[in-house]
C-alpha cells in the first residue's frame, strides 16, 4: 500500500528544487523537460487507468444491487438502497470513528516523531548512514509481520508486555480502548520512518544561508525552528500528512491480525473486507467500497488544495 | 540518445524473449498421462497427504491427486474456496469443506451431487447421525462425511474429586461445572473470542437446551431466528454466568482453542471444553518434556455438560465434509478418489495418523484407534448426537450475528442477549442492517 506512495514523493522534492534558479531563461528546457516526463510517466498512467478504473466503474455498478455471490439467483436492482442501509447503521458509523481515531492519533504522534527522528538524521555527524538504518528499520517490515510481533508482545498468554510493566493479567485486547492503543502504537512504530524520511527531504531544502542569517541576527533555536525551518518545508511536511492520512484511513492489517474487528475495532477497509471477501455480500459491499473511496478523494482533495496554496507561497517567497 | 533509444529497444526484446519459454513451458507440462485430480485441504499433520498418495497408488493409474493446502482458519478456507468456485475454477476437483459451509456451496451450485444410489450407499454407509446430518441439502448428497470431531469437557480428576463432583454423572450440568470451579478456585477453558469456535460454543448450548439458532434454515434469507427463547435464555444463563464468575479465564474474551488448552494444561488448569486432540497435543508434550506425566494422568473426561439437567447435551460438531468440484473435468475419478479417500479402512488410518475422529462408526472399534484414544466410544456417542449448527446458505451471516451480539460473553444476559440477536439476524437476512 505504502510504497505507491514512494515514487510520487521522490518526484514531488526535486520539482520544488530546480523552481528557485532563475525561471524565465529555462521554460524551453522546462517545457521540453515536463513532456518527456508526460510520456515517461504515460505507460505506468494508462496502465493505472485501465487497471482501477474497471474494478471502479464494476463496483459503482453492483452496489446498485442487492448480490450475494452464492445465491446468484436472488440478485436484484435496489437503486441506492445500499447506501441508505450502510449511511443509517451504526456498524458504518463505528467503523467510521474507528478509523478517525486511529488516523488523527497516529498522524499527529507521527508527525511530532517524525520530525524529531528527522532533525537527528539530518544534524548527526558520526555514524550517520548507521542510524539513518535503524530509524529506517520498523519500515522495511511487513505491516502483516508487525502486527503479528505486536500481537504476540502483547497477548496474555505469549506476550512480555504485561510482566515488563507488571500489569499481571491485563487483557490488552480484551476492550476496544486497550485494542486501539496497541493498534496505534504499533501503526507509529511502524510508520514513523516514512514520515520522518519524507520530512528529512523537506529539512535538506532549508537553505542553510536563511538558517545562518537569522542566527545572526540573534534568533534563538527556537525561533529558528518556527519562523525558518517549519515555514520552509510546509510542502514536505503536507506531502508527509497527505501521504500518512491516506495510508492510515486505509488501515487494514493491524486490526485484522490483533482483534479481527472485536471490541469496536473495526475499520472502513476492515468492514469493506468483510462484506466483500468473507460474506460475499457484493452490493452492501460494494457501496461501502465506493462510500470508502469517496472519502479518499475527499481528503486528498482537501489537502492537494491546502498543499498548492502552500506550494505558490513557497514559491512567491523565492 | 538515439543509440541509446536502440539500446533500450533491444534490452525489450531480450527480456520478452526471455519470459516467452515460461509461458509455453507452463502449457506444455499438462500433458498425457492419468488424469491429476486436485484436492484442496485444510491443513493437517500430513494425514491428508498420506491418504491421497494411498488412493492414488491403489487406482492402478486411474488417477493422481495433487495436494494443496488451504489457509489455517476455516472463515479464510471458505473464502478462498469461494473465490475460486465462483470463478468456475474446473481446478477445484475435491475440497475438505468444513461442514457449516456445505449448504451455502451446494445451494450456490459449487457441488457435484452424487446422484446414484448405489454410490450414495456406499458412501455414506456407517456414517455417524451427526456428520450425515451435514452432508446433504434438498435431499442429495453433495458432500461425504471424511472425518467427524466433537468436543468433550476434560477435567482434572484431583479437582473434580476435591470439589466433590462427578463430571461424567448423566446430570452434569453447567451450573454444577461453574459451582465446582469457584469452590476450587480454578478456571474453565472455553472459546470465548470473536470467532466461529465461540458460535460452536453458544450453538451447543443452545442445541442442548432443546432450541435452535433458526427455524425454516432452507428458506435461505427468510429463515426465522429463534434464538430468543427458553433454550437461547438457557444459554445466555450459562455463558454470563460462567463469563462473570471467578471461574472465567483472564483471557476469556480473545480465547480460542489454543489458550483454552494452554491454560488447562498449565498449574491454574481445572476444567475445560475442548475437541480431542487436546489428549494427542497434552501426551506429545508429555513426551516433549513440556509436561509431567502426573498431569497426563490427572486428565479425565466426560461427555459435554448439560444445560439443562434433565435433557442430554447436544455436542458440538465438527469435521471435515469431502465434496466434488462442480466445474471439475474429472468427476468419474473424483468420485473414485471419494470413495476410497473415505472408506472405513481410511478413516481409521486418519484417525489413528491425524488423530481426527472417524465419520464412519465402526471405526471407533478397531483395536488401533482405542490405543490412541482410550475415550473413543465417547468421542462416538457425543457426534452421534452431536447438534450441528444451522445448515443454511446463508450461515455466514446467522454466525456473525451470534457473534456480534454475544460478544463480549460478560455483557451476556438473559433474555435481552439472545433478543437481540433475533432482532440483528432478522434485519441482516433481510438486508436492512450490516454486518
Amino acid at each position: 500500500m505504502t510504497t505507491a506512495t514512494h515514487p510520487k514523493s521522490r518526484v514531488d522534492t526535486p520539482r520544488t528544487e530546480p523552481a528557485k534558479p532563475a525561471k524565465a531563461k529555462v521554460s524551453d528546457r522546462l517545457h521540453h523537460e515536463r513532456q518527456l516526463g508526460l510520456r515517461l510517466s504515460a505507460p505506468a498512467f494508462i496502465v493505472m487507468i485501465l487497471v482501477t478504473a474497471y474494478p471502479l466503474a464494476y463496483a459503482i455498478v453492483l452496489s446498485f444491487y442487492k448480490y450475494r455471490l452464492t445465491d446468484p439467483e436472488a440478485r436484484e436492482f435496489v437503486g441506492l438502497q445500499n447506501y441508505i442501509t450502510v449511511l443509517t447503521d451504526p456498524v458504518w458509523w463505528s467503523a467510521v470513528v474507528t478509523t478517525a481515531i486511529i488516523t488523527v492519533l497516529s498522524v499527529g504522534i507521527e508527525l511530532v516523531l517524525g520530525f524529531g527522528f528527522a532533525w537527528v538524521m539530518y544534524r548527526i555527524l558520526r555514524g550517520r548512514s548507521f542510524v539513518r538504518t535503524a530509524i529506517l528499520v520498523p519500515y522495511g517490515i511487513i505491516t502483516v509481520v508487525s502486527a503479528f510481533v505486536w500481537r504476540y508482545a502483547f497477548q496474555l498468554d505469549s506476550g512480555f508486555v504485561n510482566q515488563w510493566f507488571n500489569l499481571g493479567s491485563f487483557n490488552w485486547f480484551g476492550s476496544r480502548w486497550s485494542s486501539l492503543f496497541v493498534i496505534t502504537l504499533s501503526e507509529i512504530w511502524k510508520t514513523t520512518p516514512f514520515i520522518s524520511l519524507l520530512l528529512l527531504a523537506g529539512l535538506v531544502q532549508v537553505p542553510n544561508e536563511l538558517l545562518e542569517a537569522a542566527k545572526v541576527d540573534g534568533a534563538t533555536a527556537w525561533q529558528r525552528l518556527w519562523k525558518v525551518v517549519l515555514p520552509n518545508m510546509k510542502a514536505a511536511i503536507m506531502v508527509a500528512v497527505l501521504f500518512r492520512t491516506l495510508d492510515a484511513w486505509r488501515i487494514f492489517d493491524n486490526p485484522f491480525v490483533m482483534t479481527n474487528g472485536a471490541n469496536d475495532t473495526e475499520t472502513l477497509s476492515f468492514l469493506s473486507y468483510r462484506q466483500n471477501v468473507t460474506l460475499v455480500n457484493l452490493g452492501a459491499g460494494s457501496a461501502i467500497s465506493v462510500l470508502l473511496f469517496l472519502t479518499v478523494v475527499l481528503i486528498a482533495f482537501i489537502f492537494i488544495k491546502g498543499f498548492k496554496t502552500d506550494l505558490s507561497q513557497v514559491k512567491g517567497e523565492d | 540518445m538515439r543509440s541509446s533509444r536502440k539500446r533500450t529497444r533491444r534490452r525489450w526484446v531480450l527480456i520478452a524473449a526471455a519470459l516467452l519459454p515460461l509461458g509455453l513451458g507452463a502449457c506444455a507440462s499438462e500433458n498425457a498421462g492419468p488424469p491429476k485430480l486436485t484436492w484442496y485441504i485444510n491443513p493437517d499433520n500430513g494425514g491428508q497427504k498420506t491418504l491421497a498418495a494411498k488412493c492414488a497408488g491403489q487406482s492402478n493409474g486411474a488417477y493422481t491427486i495433487d495436494v494443496q493446502v488451504l489457509p489455517n482458519d476455516a472463515d479464510a478456507q471458505r473464502e478462498q474456496l469461494v473465490r475460486r468456485l465462483a470463478a468456475a475454477d474446473s481446478s477445484v476437483d475435491l475440497m475438505s469443506l468444513d461442514p457449516p459451509f456445505v449448504a451455502e456451496f451446494a445451494n450456490a451450485g459449487y457441488l457435484k451431487p452424487i446422484t446414484d444410489a448405489s454410490d450414495v450407499k456406499q458412501l455414506t454407509d456407517g456414517v455417524l447421525a451427526g456428520p450425515m446430518k451435514t452432508a446433504t441439502w434438498k435431499n442429495q448428497l453433495v458432500a461425504t462425511p471424511f472425518w467427524a470431531n466433537t468436543q468433550l469437557l476434560w477435567y482434572r480428576k484431583s479437582l473434580a474429586k476435591a470439589a466433590g463432583i462427578d463430571p461424567t454423572a448423566t446430570d452434569f450440568t453447567w451450573m454444577k461445572l461453574i459451582d465446582a470451579a469457584e469452590k476450587e478456585g480454578t478456571k474453565i477453558g472455553v472459546q470465548g473470542r470473536r470467532y466461529e469456535g465461540y458460535m460452536v460454543w453458544i450453538n451447543a448450548l443452545i442445541a442442548s437446551g432443546g432450541g435452535q439458532i433458526i427455524t425454516n434454515a432452507d428458506q435461505g434469507a427468510k429463515a426465522t431466528p429463534t434464538v430468543a427463547s427458553p433454550a437461547g435464555d438457557a444459554a445466555a444463563d450459562v455463558v454470563g454466568r460462567l463469563s462473570r464468575s471467578s471461574a472465567a479465564p483472564a483471557d476469556l474474551s480473545t480465547a480460542g482453542e489454543e489458550e483454552a488448552r494452554s491454560l488447562f494444561q498449565g498449574s491454574g488448569g481445572g476444567f475445560m471444553v475442548n475437541w480431542p486432540y487436546v489428549y494427542g497435543a497434552a501426551k506429545e508434550a508429555q513426551t516433549k518434556g513440556a509436561l509431567d506425566q502426573s498431569v497426563i494422568d490427572d486428565i479425565g473426561w466426560a461427555r459435554y455438560p448439560r444445560v439443562m439437567a434433565d435433557k442430554a447435551s447436544a455436542p458440538p460438531l465438527g469435521g471435515i465434509d469431502l465434496a466434488i468440484g462442480n466445474y471439475t473435468a474429472h468427476p468419474t475419478q473424483a468420485l473414485a478418489a471419494v470413495k476410497c479417500i473415505t472408506s472405513l479402512e481410511s478413516n481409521i488410518q486418519y484417525m489413528v495418523e491425524s488423530g481426527n475422529p472417524a465419520a464412519r462408526g465402526a471405526a471407533f472399534d478397531a483395536p488401533e484407534v482405542l490405543k490412541v484414544f482410550p475415550m473413543a466410544p465417547l468421542i462416538r456417542d457425543s457426534i452421534n448426537d452431536a447438534g450441528p449448527r444451522p445448515i443454511t446458505p446463508y450461515y455466514g451471516d446467522v454466525s456473525t450475528s451470534v457473534q456480534r451480539t454475544w460478544h463480549p460473553s460478560t455483557a451476556v444476559q438473559s433474555p435481552t442477549t439472545p433478543q437481540s440477536t433475533d432482532e440483528l439476524m432478522g434485519e441482516v437476512l433481510s438486508g436492512g442492517r450490516l454486518l
